[in-house]
């Protein structure tokens, strides 16, 4: 690859090597935490602090860690800084810590984050790294949203709690049981790849 | 404390009506990856069954006598992935030692079960739940043979789809994940009858 710039790794990660769509990486918090608008962005704003955080401390790290025990010094890492968020989501959001349940603490495995870390932060500067590791978790920050808003929205009839629709609309109790997430998740990428099959076309 | 409810419920409902997979989206990475060939998923749902098991039983065991008396109920994050972490290295070399051709044949995803989410999972809910040490262990060996036969049957339904006219920008993940959303709703048909909170 050529030089890389902090507006090409942006691009990269939103967009042409999204986590979500093209790589299906952290697939199973995408589909968990997507029925409310407002777990989702507290989710979502999580992974940012531990992937940004861990791939800058991991690519500060890279020189001190001997390559055997690497993904084990990674997962420390990574765990270290999953406990910060969730005793900060305890003490100041409990109830929302109380509806992701597990889901935090799974930030740990999801594989975003070891990812970044693995294939970018161990061989790149701080800096970049630390943006590598935010820009990406951006990428899978908007894509949840979108998927929590048409739930919600469907589901609740609600956006962040705010009832939006009119109260004689019956809601779509599935849209917030299990299967529909895989059905919402399929129809954006179903949308986004057929948009990117066609500028490959033009091309 | 520990939540009233039967082995024998326990064990159908973790299987079906919460499948930890169906229901709740765990081990998504691994499901999706593998489940393009139907010996490699009947070989990783075995070592997931085996792990996940083995790993409620130890995690339960190390949270209750070491983690809570000590009040460093806050460090269960890293003490549960390590305890995963050495599980799958010591099953990796037993099974190495027992049987070459399982090893042969699980190959890369012996290891790539520690980032399994599901194992951790199911580590948490146990503890969220307040589950008691037997319960732990049949919650944990019903969703490890709920996750076994969710990715057999995937696989098996993906040999049909892969030769399916499918539109282009579905192909590949996006019609597997509409699969998986038929297998859910299919699953969530026995919900009625069983269910574990």
């Amino acid at each position: 690859m050529a030089q890389k710039t902090f507006k090409s790794i942006a691009k990269e990660n939103l967009w042409n090597n999204n986590p979500v769509f093209v790589q299906i990486l952290g697939i199973c918090s995408t589909l968990a935490v997507t029925n409310r608008l407002l777990n989702t962005l507290i989710m979502t704003l999580g992974v940012t602090f531990a992937t940004g955080l861990s791939s800058l401390t991991v690519s500060l790290l890279k020189n001190f860690i001997p390559r055997k025990v690497r993904m084990i010094v990674q997962t420390l890492i990574i765990s270290f800084y999953v406990i910060i968020i969730d005793i900060v989501l305890r003490a100041y959001v409990p109830e929302v810590s109380r509806a992701l349940g597990p889901y935090v603490g799974l930030i740990i495995t999801n594989c975003i984050i070891m990812g970044r870390t693995e294939a970018f932060a161990q061989s790149n500067s701080p800096l970049l790294s630390l943006w590598d590791g935010v820009t990406s978790s951006l990428g899978y920050m908007y894509i949840l949203l979108m998927i929590a808003f048409v739930r919600e929205l469907l589901g609740f009839g609600t956006i962040f709690g705010f009832q939006v629709l009119p109260a004689n609309f019956v809601n779509w109790t599935i849209m917030v049981m299990p299967p529909s997430a895989f059905f919402m998740l399929a129809i954006f990428m179903w949308i986004f790849k057929g948009y990117m099959f066609k500028k490959e076309v033009k091309k | 404390m520990a939540p009233d409810i039967g082995f024998l419920s326990l064990f159908f409902a973790s299987i079906f009506t919460s499948n930890i997979l169906l229901s709740n989206f765990l081990g998504m990475c691994s499901f999706i990856s593998v489940s393009k060939d139907f010996n490699s998923s009947n070989g990783l749902g075995l070592a997931v069954t085996f792990v996940m098991t083995i790993t409620t039983a130890i995690n339960w065991l190390v949270y209750h006598y070491l983690l809570v008396p000590f009040g460093l109920d806050y460090l269960r994050y890293i003490v549960f992935i390590i305890v995963i972490a050495a599980i799958v290295q010591i099953s990796e070399m037993v099974i190495e030692r027992m049987s070459t051709n399982l090893y042969m044949s699980l190959g890369i995803f012996l290891p790539l079960i520690t980032v399994n989410c599901a194992i951790m999972g199911v580590a948490l809910f146990m503890q969220i739940r307040n589950y008691n040490f037997l319960q732990s262990v049949v919650f944990g060996l019903g969703s490890g043979l709920g996750w076994w036969l969710a990715i057999i049957l995937l696989a098996s339904i993906r040999k049909k789809v892969d030769n399916s006219p499918v539109p282009g920008p579905l192909k590949g993940p996006g019609i597997t994940l509409i699969t998986i959303g038929f297998m859910a709703m299919a699953f969530m048909g026995f919900s009625g009858m069983l269910a574990v909170q």
